[in-house]
Protein backbone atom coordinates (compact mmCIF):
# COMPACT_ATOMS: atom_id res chain seq x y z
CA UNK A 1 0.00 0.00 0.00
CA UNK A 2 1.57 3.39 -1.22
CA UNK A 3 0.26 6.42 -0.34
CA UNK A 4 -0.16 9.15 -2.58
CA UNK A 5 0.95 11.66 -0.39
CA UNK A 6 0.58 14.91 -2.87
CA UNK A 7 -3.15 13.85 -2.85
CA UNK A 8 -2.97 13.75 0.87
CA UNK A 9 -1.53 17.68 0.86
CA UNK A 10 -3.95 18.87 -1.79
CA UNK A 11 -7.21 17.25 0.07
CA UNK A 12 -6.08 18.33 3.30
CA UNK A 13 -7.30 21.96 2.86
CA UNK A 14 -10.89 20.39 2.69
CA UNK A 15 -10.76 18.26 5.17
CA UNK A 16 -9.70 20.83 7.58
CA UNK A 17 -12.84 23.02 6.82
CA UNK A 18 -15.17 19.89 7.17
CA UNK A 19 -13.05 19.13 10.34
CA UNK A 20 -14.20 22.74 11.62
CA UNK A 21 -17.77 22.23 10.59
CA UNK A 22 -18.25 18.91 12.27
CA UNK A 23 -16.58 20.64 15.15
CA UNK A 24 -19.22 23.71 15.75
CA UNK A 25 -22.20 21.18 14.57
CA UNK A 26 -21.03 19.32 17.32
CA UNK A 27 -20.11 21.64 20.22
CA UNK A 28 -23.21 23.84 19.59
CA UNK A 29 -25.29 19.90 19.82
CA UNK A 30 -23.84 18.99 22.75
CA UNK A 31 -24.58 22.30 24.37
CA UNK A 32 -28.35 22.22 23.44
CA UNK A 33 -28.89 18.69 24.47
CA UNK A 34 -26.75 19.48 27.69
CA UNK A 35 -29.19 22.15 28.28
CA UNK A 36 -32.21 20.16 27.21
CA UNK A 37 -31.18 17.19 29.35
CA UNK A 38 -30.96 19.32 32.60
CA UNK A 39 -34.43 20.89 32.39
CA UNK A 40 -35.87 17.60 31.60
CA UNK A 41 -34.05 16.05 34.54
CA UNK A 42 -35.20 19.16 36.87
CA UNK A 43 -38.97 18.11 35.67
CA UNK A 44 -38.51 14.45 36.09
CA UNK A 45 -36.99 15.01 39.65
CA UNK A 46 -39.46 17.84 40.93
CA UNK A 47 -42.28 15.35 38.65
CA UNK A 48 -44.01 18.55 37.62
CA UNK A 49 -47.36 16.92 36.27
CA UNK A 50 -47.62 17.13 32.69
CA UNK A 51 -44.92 18.38 32.07
CA UNK A 52 -43.03 14.84 32.96
CA UNK A 53 -45.15 12.88 31.32
CA UNK A 54 -44.26 14.40 28.08
CA UNK A 55 -40.69 14.26 29.19
CA UNK A 56 -41.03 10.71 29.64
CA UNK A 57 -43.02 10.19 26.55
CA UNK A 58 -39.71 12.23 24.09
CA UNK A 59 -37.20 10.28 26.03
CA UNK A 60 -39.15 6.62 24.95
CA UNK A 61 -39.48 8.23 21.55
CA UNK A 62 -35.52 9.85 21.16
CA UNK A 63 -33.62 6.79 23.11
CA UNK A 64 -35.63 4.76 20.52
CA UNK A 65 -35.05 5.42 17.34
CA UNK A 66 -32.02 6.55 15.48
CA UNK A 67 -30.39 9.99 14.50
CA UNK A 68 -30.55 8.95 11.06
CA UNK A 69 -34.19 8.47 11.16
CA UNK A 70 -34.95 11.65 12.93
CA UNK A 71 -32.73 13.41 10.57
CA UNK A 72 -34.58 12.43 7.45
CA UNK A 73 -37.50 13.05 8.96
CA UNK A 74 -36.62 16.56 9.80
CA UNK A 75 -34.93 17.66 6.72
CA UNK A 76 -36.84 15.41 4.35
CA UNK A 77 -40.31 15.09 5.70
CA UNK A 78 -41.45 18.69 7.72
CA UNK A 79 -40.65 20.52 4.58
CA UNK A 80 -43.55 19.00 2.76
CA UNK A 81 -45.77 20.32 5.87
CA UNK A 82 -43.93 23.87 5.62
CA UNK A 83 -41.79 23.85 7.79
CA UNK A 84 -38.71 24.15 6.42
CA UNK A 85 -35.41 23.95 8.03
CA UNK A 86 -31.85 24.74 6.40
CA UNK A 87 -29.16 22.18 6.73
CA UNK A 88 -27.65 23.12 9.68
CA UNK A 89 -30.66 23.98 11.53
CA UNK A 90 -31.51 20.42 10.81
CA UNK A 91 -28.16 18.82 12.05
CA UNK A 92 -28.06 20.46 15.09
CA UNK A 93 -31.89 20.11 16.20
CA UNK A 94 -31.54 16.55 15.46
CA UNK A 95 -28.56 15.87 17.57
CA UNK A 96 -30.33 17.81 20.82
CA UNK A 97 -33.57 15.81 19.90
CA UNK A 98 -31.26 12.68 20.35
CA UNK A 99 -28.27 14.06 22.74
CA UNK A 100 -31.29 15.77 25.48
CA UNK A 101 -32.56 12.11 26.56
CA UNK A 102 -29.45 10.55 27.19
CA UNK A 103 -28.25 13.86 28.97
CA UNK A 104 -31.20 13.75 30.92
CA UNK A 105 -31.06 10.12 32.02
CA UNK A 106 -27.34 11.20 33.11
CA UNK A 107 -28.55 14.27 35.43
CA UNK A 108 -31.05 12.27 36.85
CA UNK A 109 -29.07 9.76 38.18
CA UNK A 110 -26.55 12.66 39.13
CA UNK A 111 -29.64 14.12 40.77
CA UNK A 112 -31.11 11.27 42.39
CA UNK A 113 -27.70 10.33 44.28
CA UNK A 114 -27.62 14.03 45.95
CA UNK A 115 -29.15 12.79 49.40
CA UNK A 116 -32.79 14.65 50.34
CA UNK A 117 -31.11 16.80 53.66
CA UNK A 118 -29.05 18.47 50.97
CA UNK A 119 -32.14 20.12 49.76
CA UNK A 120 -33.97 20.75 52.87
CA UNK A 121 -30.16 22.07 54.72
CA UNK A 122 -29.89 24.71 51.50
CA UNK A 123 -33.49 26.03 52.28
CA UNK A 124 -33.24 26.12 55.87
CA UNK A 125 -30.29 28.47 55.35
CA UNK A 126 -32.08 30.99 53.35
CA UNK A 127 -31.32 30.02 49.87
CA UNK A 128 -34.00 30.61 47.07
CA UNK A 129 -35.17 27.07 45.57
CA UNK A 130 -33.13 28.51 42.70
CA UNK A 131 -30.13 29.53 44.11
CA UNK A 132 -30.33 26.07 46.34
CA UNK A 133 -30.40 24.24 43.15
CA UNK A 134 -27.62 26.10 41.23
CA UNK A 135 -24.93 26.41 44.34
CA UNK A 136 -25.89 23.29 46.78
CA UNK A 137 -27.57 20.65 44.26
CA UNK A 138 -26.15 20.92 40.97
CA UNK A 139 -22.58 20.92 41.98
CA UNK A 140 -22.92 17.41 43.75
CA UNK A 141 -25.43 16.04 41.11
CA UNK A 142 -22.75 16.89 38.43
CA UNK A 143 -19.81 14.90 40.10
CA UNK A 144 -21.62 12.31 39.86
CA UNK A 145 -23.02 12.44 36.55
CA UNK A 146 -19.76 12.87 34.78
CA UNK A 147 -18.64 9.67 33.60
CA UNK A 148 -22.03 9.10 32.13
CA UNK A 149 -21.82 12.77 30.62
CA UNK A 150 -18.43 12.16 29.23
CA UNK A 151 -19.84 9.35 27.41
CA UNK A 152 -22.37 11.26 25.98
CA UNK A 153 -19.83 13.98 24.60
CA UNK A 154 -18.59 11.39 22.82
CA UNK A 155 -21.27 9.21 21.48
CA UNK A 156 -23.10 12.74 20.27
CA UNK A 157 -19.45 13.84 18.54
CA UNK A 158 -19.55 10.55 17.01
CA UNK A 159 -23.10 10.52 15.88
CA UNK A 160 -22.23 13.71 13.58
CA UNK A 161 -21.25 11.04 11.24
CA UNK A 162 -24.30 11.19 9.60
CA UNK A 163 -24.88 14.69 8.82
CA UNK A 164 -23.95 14.38 5.51
CA UNK A 165 -27.32 13.09 4.61
CA UNK A 166 -28.74 16.62 5.32
CA UNK A 167 -26.31 18.05 2.78
CA UNK A 168 -23.50 19.04 5.24
CA UNK A 169 -19.98 18.93 4.27
CA UNK A 170 -18.69 17.47 7.29
CA UNK A 171 -15.79 14.97 7.63
CA UNK A 172 -17.87 12.30 6.02
CA UNK A 173 -19.29 13.97 3.38
CA UNK A 174 -15.48 15.13 2.05
CA UNK A 175 -14.00 11.73 2.26
CA UNK A 176 -16.84 10.11 0.06
CA UNK A 177 -17.18 12.97 -2.05
CA UNK A 178 -13.06 12.33 -2.62
CA UNK A 179 -13.58 8.29 -2.91
CA UNK A 180 -16.29 8.88 -5.42
CA UNK A 181 -14.03 11.67 -7.57
CA UNK A 182 -10.28 10.74 -7.31
CA UNK A 183 -10.88 6.53 -6.03
CA UNK A 184 -8.12 7.43 -3.69
CA UNK A 185 -9.64 5.77 -1.35
CA UNK A 186 -6.70 4.45 1.46
CA UNK A 187 -5.81 8.18 0.94
CA UNK A 188 -9.53 9.95 1.77
CA UNK A 189 -10.17 7.24 4.29
CA UNK A 190 -6.66 7.55 6.47
CA UNK A 191 -7.45 11.29 6.47
CA UNK A 192 -10.91 10.56 7.82
CA UNK A 193 -10.01 7.95 10.46
CA UNK A 194 -6.71 10.55 11.73
CA UNK A 195 -9.75 13.25 12.07
CA UNK A 196 -11.90 11.79 14.09
CA UNK A 197 -9.10 11.04 16.32
CA UNK A 198 -8.01 14.45 16.60
CA UNK A 199 -11.15 15.13 17.86
CA UNK A 200 -12.28 12.70 20.00
CA UNK A 201 -8.76 10.91 21.28
CA UNK A 202 -8.27 14.53 23.42
CA UNK A 203 -11.66 14.84 24.84
CA UNK A 204 -11.48 11.15 25.47
CA UNK A 205 -7.98 12.16 27.89
CA UNK A 206 -9.64 14.72 29.43
CA UNK A 207 -12.74 13.71 30.61
CA UNK A 208 -10.51 10.38 32.15
CA UNK A 209 -8.61 13.06 33.68
CA UNK A 210 -10.60 14.84 35.46
CA UNK A 211 -12.91 11.67 36.37
CA UNK A 212 -9.52 10.85 38.18
CA UNK A 213 -8.97 14.15 39.93
CA UNK A 214 -12.76 14.14 40.64
CA UNK A 215 -13.64 14.51 43.97
CA UNK A 216 -17.48 13.44 45.25
CA UNK A 217 -19.24 15.19 47.43
CA UNK A 218 -20.65 12.50 50.06
CA UNK A 219 -23.15 14.53 52.67
CA UNK A 220 -25.18 12.68 54.22
CA UNK A 221 -25.43 9.60 51.68
CA UNK A 222 -23.51 6.68 52.02
CA UNK A 223 -23.99 5.92 48.45
CA UNK A 224 -23.10 8.61 46.49
CA UNK A 225 -19.78 6.70 44.31
CA UNK A 226 -22.08 4.19 42.91
CA UNK A 227 -24.28 7.15 41.90
CA UNK A 228 -27.57 5.35 43.13
CA UNK A 229 -29.86 5.96 45.17
CA UNK A 230 -29.31 4.27 48.80
CA UNK A 231 -32.19 1.99 49.57
CA UNK B 1 -54.88 16.76 0.12
CA UNK B 2 -53.71 15.18 3.43
CA UNK B 3 -56.09 12.46 3.16
CA UNK B 4 -54.23 11.43 -0.04
CA UNK B 5 -51.08 11.94 0.93
CA UNK B 6 -51.52 9.25 3.93
CA UNK B 7 -52.66 6.75 1.61
CA UNK B 8 -49.62 6.00 -0.38
CA UNK B 9 -48.42 4.33 2.32
CA UNK B 10 -51.76 1.82 1.74
CA UNK B 11 -51.60 1.85 -1.99
CA UNK B 12 -50.06 -1.25 -3.80
CA UNK B 13 -47.55 -3.44 -1.83
CA UNK B 14 -46.05 -0.30 -0.71
CA UNK B 15 -46.57 -0.60 3.41
CA UNK B 16 -45.90 -4.85 2.89
CA UNK B 17 -42.14 -3.70 0.91
CA UNK B 18 -41.30 -1.41 3.76
CA UNK B 19 -42.06 -3.52 6.15
CA UNK B 20 -39.48 -6.11 4.36
CA UNK B 21 -37.12 -3.64 4.49
CA UNK B 22 -37.55 -3.05 8.09
CA UNK B 23 -37.07 -7.15 8.00
CA UNK B 24 -33.54 -6.49 6.32
CA UNK B 25 -32.45 -4.57 9.03
CA UNK B 26 -33.83 -6.66 11.99
CA UNK B 27 -32.57 -9.68 10.13
CA UNK B 28 -28.95 -7.81 9.64
CA UNK B 29 -28.85 -7.09 13.64
CA UNK B 30 -29.74 -10.34 14.56
CA UNK B 31 -27.18 -11.64 12.70
CA UNK B 32 -24.74 -9.64 14.02
CA UNK B 33 -25.51 -9.84 17.95
CA UNK B 34 -25.36 -13.20 17.60
CA UNK B 35 -22.14 -13.30 16.36
CA UNK B 36 -21.42 -10.11 18.90
CA UNK B 37 -22.69 -12.26 21.83
CA UNK B 38 -20.37 -15.64 20.56
CA UNK B 39 -17.37 -13.79 19.82
CA UNK B 40 -17.90 -11.84 22.72
CA UNK B 41 -17.42 -13.91 25.63
CA UNK B 42 -14.44 -15.07 24.02
CA UNK B 43 -13.07 -11.58 23.85
CA UNK B 44 -14.23 -10.90 27.35
CA UNK B 45 -11.83 -13.97 28.11
CA UNK B 46 -9.25 -12.69 26.44
CA UNK B 47 -9.65 -9.29 27.98
CA UNK B 48 -9.29 -11.11 31.27
CA UNK B 49 -5.69 -12.68 30.39
CA UNK B 50 -3.10 -13.48 32.56
CA UNK B 51 -0.92 -12.11 29.96
CA UNK B 52 -0.32 -8.57 29.68
CA UNK B 53 0.41 -8.12 25.93
CA UNK B 54 -3.21 -10.11 25.24
CA UNK B 55 -4.86 -7.49 27.19
CA UNK B 56 -2.79 -4.83 25.80
CA UNK B 57 -4.07 -5.79 22.05
CA UNK B 58 -7.70 -6.61 23.46
CA UNK B 59 -7.51 -3.43 25.05
CA UNK B 60 -6.74 -1.28 22.03
CA UNK B 61 -8.96 -3.04 19.80
CA UNK B 62 -11.68 -2.01 22.39
CA UNK B 63 -10.75 1.57 22.17
CA UNK B 64 -10.43 1.85 18.56
CA UNK B 65 -13.64 0.63 17.58
CA UNK B 66 -15.20 2.67 20.44
CA UNK B 67 -13.73 6.11 19.74
CA UNK B 68 -14.48 5.33 15.79
CA UNK B 69 -18.10 6.30 14.67
CA UNK B 70 -19.68 3.57 12.97
CA UNK B 71 -19.94 5.05 9.90
CA UNK B 72 -16.02 5.50 9.30
CA UNK B 73 -15.77 1.65 10.08
CA UNK B 74 -18.64 0.71 7.42
CA UNK B 75 -16.74 2.82 5.09
CA UNK B 76 -13.91 1.52 5.41
CA UNK B 77 -14.73 -2.02 5.29
CA UNK B 78 -17.07 -1.50 2.42
CA UNK B 79 -14.19 1.46 0.29
CA UNK B 80 -11.18 0.79 2.03
CA UNK B 81 -11.27 -3.37 1.39
CA UNK B 82 -12.55 -3.20 -2.17
CA UNK B 83 -10.06 -0.70 -3.10
CA UNK B 84 -6.59 -2.07 -1.14
CA UNK B 85 -7.31 -5.62 -0.78
CA UNK B 86 -9.29 -6.32 -3.71
CA UNK B 87 -11.55 -8.14 -1.68
CA UNK B 88 -15.57 -6.34 -3.23
CA UNK B 89 -17.98 -7.01 -0.07
CA UNK B 90 -21.66 -6.80 -1.19
CA UNK B 91 -22.90 -3.87 1.44
CA UNK B 92 -25.13 -6.65 3.87
CA UNK B 93 -21.76 -8.36 4.10
CA UNK B 94 -19.93 -5.30 5.33
CA UNK B 95 -22.67 -4.26 7.54
CA UNK B 96 -22.95 -8.12 9.16
CA UNK B 97 -18.65 -8.01 9.53
CA UNK B 98 -18.71 -4.24 10.91
CA UNK B 99 -21.42 -4.61 12.96
CA UNK B 100 -19.94 -7.90 13.90
CA UNK B 101 -16.57 -6.28 15.01
CA UNK B 102 -18.09 -3.69 16.99
CA UNK B 103 -20.65 -5.88 18.63
CA UNK B 104 -18.01 -7.84 19.75
CA UNK B 105 -16.09 -5.29 21.62
CA UNK B 106 -18.75 -3.68 23.39
CA UNK B 107 -20.10 -7.21 24.37
CA UNK B 108 -16.39 -8.64 25.27
CA UNK B 109 -16.13 -5.33 27.60
CA UNK B 110 -19.54 -6.07 29.20
CA UNK B 111 -18.69 -9.93 29.82
CA UNK B 112 -14.57 -8.56 31.01
CA UNK B 113 -16.75 -6.44 33.64
CA UNK B 114 -19.17 -9.05 34.83
CA UNK B 115 -16.38 -11.79 35.26
CA UNK B 116 -13.98 -8.90 37.51
CA UNK B 117 -17.27 -8.80 39.54
CA UNK B 118 -17.44 -11.89 40.34
CA UNK B 119 -15.81 -12.99 43.59
CA UNK B 120 -12.28 -14.50 43.52
CA UNK B 121 -13.50 -17.09 46.04
CA UNK B 122 -15.83 -18.68 43.34
CA UNK B 123 -12.73 -19.49 41.08
CA UNK B 124 -11.02 -20.19 44.06
CA UNK B 125 -13.42 -22.95 45.27
CA UNK B 126 -14.01 -24.27 41.80
CA UNK B 127 -10.14 -24.86 41.47
CA UNK B 128 -10.39 -26.25 44.67
CA UNK B 129 -12.80 -29.16 44.09
CA UNK B 130 -10.58 -30.43 41.56
CA UNK B 131 -12.48 -28.59 38.21
CA UNK B 132 -10.41 -28.13 35.41
CA UNK B 133 -10.68 -24.63 33.30
CA UNK B 134 -13.21 -25.53 30.90
CA UNK B 135 -15.63 -26.89 33.96
CA UNK B 136 -14.83 -24.14 35.82
CA UNK B 137 -16.44 -21.91 33.32
CA UNK B 138 -19.03 -24.56 32.88
CA UNK B 139 -20.49 -24.57 35.92
CA UNK B 140 -19.33 -22.43 38.22
CA UNK B 141 -18.69 -18.87 36.19
CA UNK B 142 -21.32 -18.47 33.31
CA UNK B 143 -24.68 -19.49 35.30
CA UNK B 144 -23.15 -16.78 37.63
CA UNK B 145 -22.67 -14.32 34.88
CA UNK B 146 -25.49 -14.43 33.21
CA UNK B 147 -27.94 -12.68 35.21
CA UNK B 148 -26.18 -9.72 34.78
CA UNK B 149 -25.01 -10.16 31.05
CA UNK B 150 -28.71 -10.95 29.29
CA UNK B 151 -29.87 -7.35 30.47
CA UNK B 152 -27.25 -5.55 29.21
CA UNK B 153 -26.95 -7.98 26.06
CA UNK B 154 -30.41 -7.21 25.26
CA UNK B 155 -29.84 -3.49 25.28
CA UNK B 156 -27.05 -4.30 23.20
CA UNK B 157 -29.69 -5.57 21.04
CA UNK B 158 -31.41 -2.27 20.50
CA UNK B 159 -28.45 -0.42 20.02
CA UNK B 160 -27.13 -2.58 17.03
CA UNK B 161 -30.96 -2.01 15.51
CA UNK B 162 -30.48 1.47 15.61
CA UNK B 163 -27.03 1.69 14.46
CA UNK B 164 -27.86 -0.45 11.44
CA UNK B 165 -29.91 2.26 9.87
CA UNK B 166 -26.48 3.21 8.60
CA UNK B 167 -26.81 0.41 6.16
CA UNK B 168 -28.57 2.59 3.68
CA UNK B 169 -25.76 4.69 3.37
CA UNK B 170 -23.25 2.13 1.58
CA UNK B 171 -26.29 1.13 -0.39
CA UNK B 172 -28.26 -1.72 1.03
CA UNK B 173 -31.69 -1.81 0.07
CA UNK B 174 -33.49 -1.26 3.73
CA UNK B 175 -36.63 0.31 4.98
CA UNK B 176 -35.67 3.72 4.43
CA UNK B 177 -34.28 2.67 0.51
CA UNK B 178 -37.16 1.44 0.10
CA UNK B 179 -39.17 4.71 1.58
CA UNK B 180 -37.05 6.88 -0.60
CA UNK B 181 -38.16 4.53 -3.57
CA UNK B 182 -41.89 5.07 -2.43
CA UNK B 183 -41.65 8.98 -2.27
CA UNK B 184 -40.16 9.30 -5.55
CA UNK B 185 -42.54 6.96 -7.54
CA UNK B 186 -45.47 9.30 -6.12
CA UNK B 187 -43.37 12.64 -6.55
CA UNK B 188 -45.60 14.01 -9.01
CA UNK B 189 -49.13 12.77 -7.78
CA UNK B 190 -48.15 13.04 -3.87
CA UNK B 191 -45.29 15.32 -3.64
CA UNK B 192 -46.66 15.47 0.63
CA UNK B 193 -45.73 12.12 0.90
CA UNK B 194 -41.89 12.30 2.59
CA UNK B 195 -43.86 13.58 5.77
CA UNK B 196 -45.84 10.43 6.03
CA UNK B 197 -43.29 7.71 4.87
CA UNK B 198 -40.51 9.11 6.75
CA UNK B 199 -42.85 9.45 10.04
CA UNK B 200 -44.17 5.85 9.88
CA UNK B 201 -40.35 4.70 9.38
CA UNK B 202 -39.52 6.72 12.24
CA UNK B 203 -42.59 4.93 14.38
CA UNK B 204 -41.70 1.16 12.77
CA UNK B 205 -37.83 1.86 14.82
CA UNK B 206 -39.60 3.11 17.92
CA UNK B 207 -41.97 0.26 17.67
CA UNK B 208 -38.82 -2.29 17.31
CA UNK B 209 -36.90 -0.72 20.11
CA UNK B 210 -39.27 0.14 22.91
CA UNK B 211 -40.24 -3.50 23.60
CA UNK B 212 -36.59 -4.64 23.23
CA UNK B 213 -34.97 -1.54 25.85
CA UNK B 214 -38.23 -2.33 28.11
CA UNK B 215 -37.50 -5.85 28.04
CA UNK B 216 -34.20 -5.15 28.91
CA UNK B 217 -35.08 -2.78 31.92
CA UNK B 218 -37.55 -5.23 33.57
CA UNK B 219 -34.92 -8.10 33.40
CA UNK B 220 -32.07 -5.75 35.00
CA UNK B 221 -34.68 -4.72 37.58
CA UNK B 222 -35.86 -8.26 38.35
CA UNK B 223 -32.67 -9.98 38.48
CA UNK B 224 -30.94 -7.64 40.62
CA UNK B 225 -30.03 -8.97 43.95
Amino acid sequence: MVLNWEFIERSLPLYQDAFFITLKLAFLGIIGATILGLLIAIIKIKKIPILSQLSQLYIELSRNTPLLIQLYFLYFGLPKIGIILSSEVCAVSGLIFLGGSYMAESFRSGLEAVSKTQYEIGLSIGLSPIKNMIYVILPQAFAVALPSFAANVIFLIKETSVFSIVAIADLMYVAKDLIGIYYETDEALLLLVLSYLIILLPVSIVFTVIERRLRYAGFGNSSHLSGQEST
Amino acid sequence: MQDSAIQVIFRGKNLLRLFQGLWVTIELSMIAILISILLGFVFGILMTSRFKWIRGICRFYLEFIRIMPQLVLLFIVYFGFARTFNINFSGEMAAIIVFSMWGTAEMGDLVRGALTSLPRHQIESGLAIGLNQKQLYWYVIFPQILRQLIPQAVNLMTRMVKTTSLIVLIGVVEVVKVGQQIIEANRLTVPSSAIWIYGLIFFMYFAVCFPISRLSIYLESKWKE
